[in-house]
């Protein structure tokens, strides 16, 4: 225990000479949660629309008004043909074209009926899925104005119209950020965790001055253990400074208990800082640790649901996504801190971290030999 | 010497092997309490390997040793409670000061805090390090980092201290007083056993051993082995020695 305690004691003062480290602290929480939520936006809006109007009649005017008054869409052209208005496209000026096709209004008049052609730059499939939803969405809705106008209020004549009513529950308005400072709160951790500790060791690896620590009677988990304590608070102290900026910035204050929340970080820690140990004990530079790590990390963060639904992943790709600690932390982190979720329906995903901790620990000291 | 009941190192045959390249290539030799071992050889003669053998540090492929009394296969923890070693690389925590450095690596070997503050106080006299005490390690003269290394290696009374090539890039006054340290330690008792390739040094040891190409060439006190290479100069008998050497850097 004595031994422990001079070992935890050095690293305390290596750390706090560290100004990169204590840089580090406050500047990693405040600079990911300001930014991140801001600019990674799923949001789309700003969708650059050319518009061909072969009518040029008060309705299709009508229709223009509506679309570009919606906020979603920027008109950047008015081409007299398809193919100019395709061309703009091609110079990815444009991201959606409209087409209305000549006798618009005579045909919605007197049969009713009318086609109008959309076509849409794919390349960034969520802004072209969504763009393409919005106008059709605001299209639709204008030809029931213009039912409205014709048939006067009451149900449509011989149809019957089933309009659905949606709430948003949890996330009322919708916003991204609600969806992603959660998930940066984990990043957070994963990196203090995953990134420092193992960089941490390493350097020692690289100074020598390991082979001074495996030279005296010092026990693995003595020293396993003195490094992971510092990195443990660290990591939860960034935890707090982050959850402080949530509330701070975002107004976003955790509905479930803030105990197991801490309950199930501090678990969670445990397993990245095995994974950061593991890390370290097979590099022997910085270089090679940093390209492991961050080849991990960003596998982790992009398959474990941070930017995208776990649920539109195939079948094999969301097993993988099982097998990453980042993904069970952070659904439970939405969980808590935006439905309230309680320890009762978060054990199970604890059981999996609590996995995660044994075997990537138990992994990492197995490999971390004082003898080689 | 060789038939001492108890010598602090005993090496049988005591073989490393990397990939069929034979790094250290059964050496056989013993150290007695006390004395005062140096380990001569090129670069690259397996000098570095065979001491991180004896230390605990890394596994032989063969052969015997014994450290402190202790096996090298199976009780490399109790060798490292009796032992001190200084690497070749400077391996203090340059971003700690020198007294913090002093009370890990005496808490590591257990020492309790009385004796931490007395050994402090004395190392820090003996250095001449008052004034450099509480600032940190990083500023301090290459020459000073050696001795505060050598005197940290033994803070905890080791039974053998292991030197791998202590003096490296040290100028020639400081090397003398690295040296008189070692011979104040012997006289507390400490083995040394130190790896060197400055020919100077080996008149300062008790006994020398000259490995070549990972083997043992020759074993005996500087000045029987002058007599015996029929010349009055270490450096002669390295020569003699080494220049078959296949291996270099």
């Amino acid at each position: 225990m004595r031994i422990l305690l001079f070992l935890l004691r050095k690293e305390f003062r290596q750390m706090f000479r560290d100004r990169s480290i204590l840089a580090l602290i406050f500047l990693m929480p405040t600079v990911q949660l300001l930014i991140l939520p801001q600019a990674a936006n799923y949001d789309v809006k700003n969708i650059n629309l050319a518009l061909v109007d072969h009518d040029h009649s008060s309705y299709s005017r009508e229709l223009t008004r509506k679309i570009t008054s919606s906020g979603y869409f920027r008109l950047v052209g008015a081409s007299p043909s398809y193919p100019e208005a395709l061309h703009l496209i091609e110079e990815s000026q444009a991201d959606i074209v409209l087409e209305i096709p000549r006798g618009f209004e005579r045909n919605l008049v007197r049969e009713g009926t009318q086609q109008v052609a959309v076509a849409v730059d794919a390349i960034n499939g969520t802004r072209a899925a969504l763009g393409g939803a919005y106008l059709t969405r605001i299209i639709s809705d204008y030809n029931s104005d213009v039912r409205l106008q014709w048939l006067g209020p009451g149900p449509a004549r011989g149809t019957s119209v089933i309009d659905v009513a949606a709430i948003n529950w949890y996330n009322p308005l919708g916003r991204y950020y609600v969806f992603m400072v959660p998930a940066i709160l984990v990043l957070l951790l994963t990196l203090v965790g995953g990134f420092l500790s193992a960089l941490n060791i390493v350097r020692e690896k690289e100074l020598g001055t390991i082979e001074q620590l495996n030279v005296s009677p010092i026990k693995k988990w003595q020293f396993i253990l003195g490094k992971m304590i510092p990195f443990w608070l660290l990591g939860l102290l960034v935890f707090t400074i982050g959850l402080l900026i949530a509330r701070g910035v975002y107004g976003i204050v955790p509905v479930g208990s803030l105990g197991t929340l801490y309950l199930f970080a501090a678990v969670y820690l445990v397993a990245i800082l095995g994974f950061g140990l593991l890390i370290s004990t097979y590099s022997e530079n910085q270089l090679q640790a940093m390209f492991v790590a961050f080849f991990f990390i960003m596998i982790f963060t992009l398959m474990s649901g941070l930017f995208t639904s776990l649920d539109s992943m195939p079948a094999w790709a969301r097993v993988l996504a099982n097998l990453i600690p980042l993904t069970h932390f952070i659904e439970v982190v939405r969980l808590i801190i935006l439905k309230g979720s309680g320890l009762a329906e978060v054990s199970c995903q604890l059981g999996y971290e609590a996995i995660f901790a044994v075997v990537l620990n138990t992994w990492a000291i197995l490999n971390y030999r004082k003898t080689t | 010497m060789e038939t001492n009941p108890a010598p602090a190192i005993s090496s049988h045959e005591l073989s490393k092997h990397f990939d069929g390249f034979r790094a250290v290539d059964r050496i056989s030799f013993e150290v007695a309490p006390g004395e005062i071992f140096g380990f001569l050889g090129a670069n690259g003669a397996g000098k570095t390997t065979a001491m991180r053998m004896l230390c605990g540090l890394s596994y032989p492929t063969s052969g015997q040793a014994t450290v402190a009394g202790f096996d090298v296969y199976r009780q490399q923890e109790q060798i490292k409670q009796n032992i001190g070693y200084m690497s070749q690389k400077f391996s203090l925590y340059e971003d700690l000061t020198v007294l913090e450095n002093i009370e890990f690596f005496g808490g590591i070997y257990g020492l309790t805090n009385q004796q931490l503050r007395t050994k402090s106080e004395e190392l820090v006299t003996t250095l001449g390090l008052q004034s450099e005490a509480k600032k940190l390690v990083r500023g301090l003269p290459l020459g000073w980092k050696q001795k505060l290394a050598f005197s940290v290696a033994i803070l905890h009374d080791p039974k053998i201290v292991f030197l791998d090539e202590p003096t490296g890039g040290v100028d020639p006054v400081t090397r003398r007083q690295f040296w008189e340290l070692i011979y104040a330690a012997a006289d507390r008792g400490i083995t040394a056993f130190v790896t060197t390739h400055y020919m100077d040094e080996a008149e300062y040891c008790s006994r020398v051993c000259i490995m070549v190409d990972g083997r043992v060439e020759a074993l005996d006190s500087p000045a029987n082995l002058k007599q015996q290479f029929h010349t009055d100069s270490m450096d002669d008998v390295f020569y003699q020695l080494a220049r078959g050497a296949q291996r270099g850097e």
